[in-house]
């Protein structure tokens, strides 16, 4: 089904994922203040003087953005649980692909929102100096982002039924995301270095997300209807 | 297209005060049916929570399910709403639909209010009306005016009474003007005062030609409004009988 024909149902999802976070703020100040924390420790850990560091900058980032990331995702379905709303949007003429679109496309904007907070941070507290193109890690940082949330938010809603959820997020995303974390640790530190081209990198990681996203949108119907 | 919930003229004369009970037939012919049941079980592991219920339900109808907890009232809902599927045996909404074919064309309230706490009962309702593009909804105010909250009401939900999540609940549900409205316990953890209007509210529902499915613990209270109550036991259809709002309709419906 066309995309634009379900868009005022994506939407609606969307506008109120964004308003009810803008009331309470609960994944952006949790995304926020992991981010914040993983990249203060390691910049305690490291000498910022260090000429190597910027070879580490580039994971470090990308393990900033996974923390954050992690911190919001367990709780992305909190909201649809609480008081049986999943319930009350599967009666509707919405499909289950376009409550996943809407959630996934909210979280994007949460998390990318908290990059942009993040960047000036990370660029004064390990002095980072970009050799290569440093308009790359604009087309980088949003392929992973997208990568990390789009499984996110599948996963989540797979493990929505199970007891232990919060410790099954985890275990189930982050060996699923290890393709994309390398693609993207990879390509970013070979921006942020200028020692090799990233392209290969950034291609596997458009690859994943195709892949990543066909893949959930086939399935999320199933999921989203499963009985537990 | 069902008449609309707030401003159609009734269809149906006021109900019939008078108890009939004797035993109605499980499957009358010549009916106007929203939705058919034949030997349906839903089994969890080895616990059958509803066991072969076989009855129809008839277009315009309110039909009240009693039983203990654990009867499968709730079940039987659900399985009817398309939230469940049956293990085994067939339900036909519509004529020729499944449930989960037909989600849109039916309105389901649970115990829970269905909606969310950070958001007004207006915003809510708003969300809720965009995601039936198909379906004449009514707007926001109209549904809260219908079952008597304040459309103006600037108040997250979390900061409602219960009477109050009750009442906004149903107005989600009306806000589609489903053909049929599924009830979940509607009158619980309400005073008897709440539960007396939101009982008139039901009722104005069904008066309007909405077919009406209720479960309830509280007989006495929608006994009145029941055109059928349906008596479950242990997850089976323990026995039909024509209620007290029953009147035969003019389609060839005999008592």
């Amino acid at each position: 089904m066309s995309i634009l024909r379900r868009r005022p149902y994506i939407l609606a999802h969307l506008a109120k994922d964004l308003k009810i976070e803008w009331r309470s703020k609960d994944s952006a100040n949790a995304m926020l203040f992991f981010a914040l924390l993983v990249v203060a420790i390691f910049s305690l850990a490291f000498d910022p003087t260090n000429p190597y560091l910027h070879k580490f900058t580039g994971a470090i980032l990308c393990v900033a953005i996974m923390f954050a990331a992690m911190s919001a995702l367990n709780q992305v379905w909190a909201r649809e649980l609480n008081n049986q709303v999943l319930d009350a949007q599967r009666m509707t003429n919405a499909s289950a692909n376009d409550l996943f679109i809407g959630k996934v496309l909210a979280n994007f904007i949460l998390l990318t929102v908290v990059e942009i907070i993040l960047a000036p941070l990370f660029v004064i507290f390990y002095n980072l100096n970009v050799i290569g193109q440093a308009w790359q890690l604009a087309i980088v940082i949003p392929l992973g982002t997208w990568a990390l949330i789009v499984n996110g938010v599948f996963f989540a809603a797979l493990s929505i039924r199970s007891r232990s959820r919060e410790m099954l997020l985890p275990l189930i995303l982050l060996p699923i995301f290890i393709p994309a974390l390398l693609a993207m640790v990879m390509s970013t530190t070979a921006i942020i270095t200028g020692a090799s081209d990233p392209i290969l990198w950034i291609k596997m990681l458009a690859v994943y997300d195709i892949i990543f996203t066909t893949v959930c949108l086939l399935l999320f119907d199933t999921v989203l209807h499963a009985e537990g | 297209m069902s008449p609309s919930l707030i401003d159609g003229a009734a269809t149906r004369k006021t109900p019939i005060t008078r108890q009939q009970e004797q035993q109605a037939p499980a499957t009358p012919a010549n009916m106007p049916t929203v939705a058919q049941l034949e030997n349906v079980s839903k089994l969890y592991g080895a616990f059958a929570a509803l066991r072969k219920i076989t009855f129809q339900i008839q277009s315009g109808r309110c039909y009240v399910l009693l039983g203990e907890n654990g009867a499968g009232k709730s079940t039987l809902l659900r399985t009817l709403g398309g939230l469940i599927r049956p293990t085994y045996g067939a339900i036909k909404v519509f004529e020729d639909l499944r449930p989960e074919e037909a989600r849109g064309r039916i309105g389901y309230m649970s115990h829970a209010p269905m909606l969310y706490d950070q958001l007004t009962g207006a915003e809510n309702l708003h969300y809720f009306a965009s995601l039936y593009q198909q379906r004449d909804c009514l707007t926001p105010a109209q549904a809260l005016s219908a079952v008597g909250l304040d459309p103006e009401l600037n108040r997250p939900i979390s900061q409602y009474s219960q009477g109050m999540r009750q009442r906004a609940s149903l107005a989600r549900v009306l806000i589609s003007q489903p053909e049929l409205l599924l009830l979940d316990e509607p009158f619980s953890n309400m005073d008897i005062a709440s539960a007396h209007q939101m009982l008139a509210l039901v009722q104005r529902i069904r008066e309007q030609g909405h077919t009406v499915v209720l479960t309830t613990h509280q007989r006495d209270l929608a006994e009145p409004i029941a055109d059928y109550l349906v008596f479950l036991r242990a997850g089976a259809l323990d026995s039909l009988q024509q209620g007290p709002a029953y009147a035969p309709s003019t389609v060839g419906e005999q008592a």
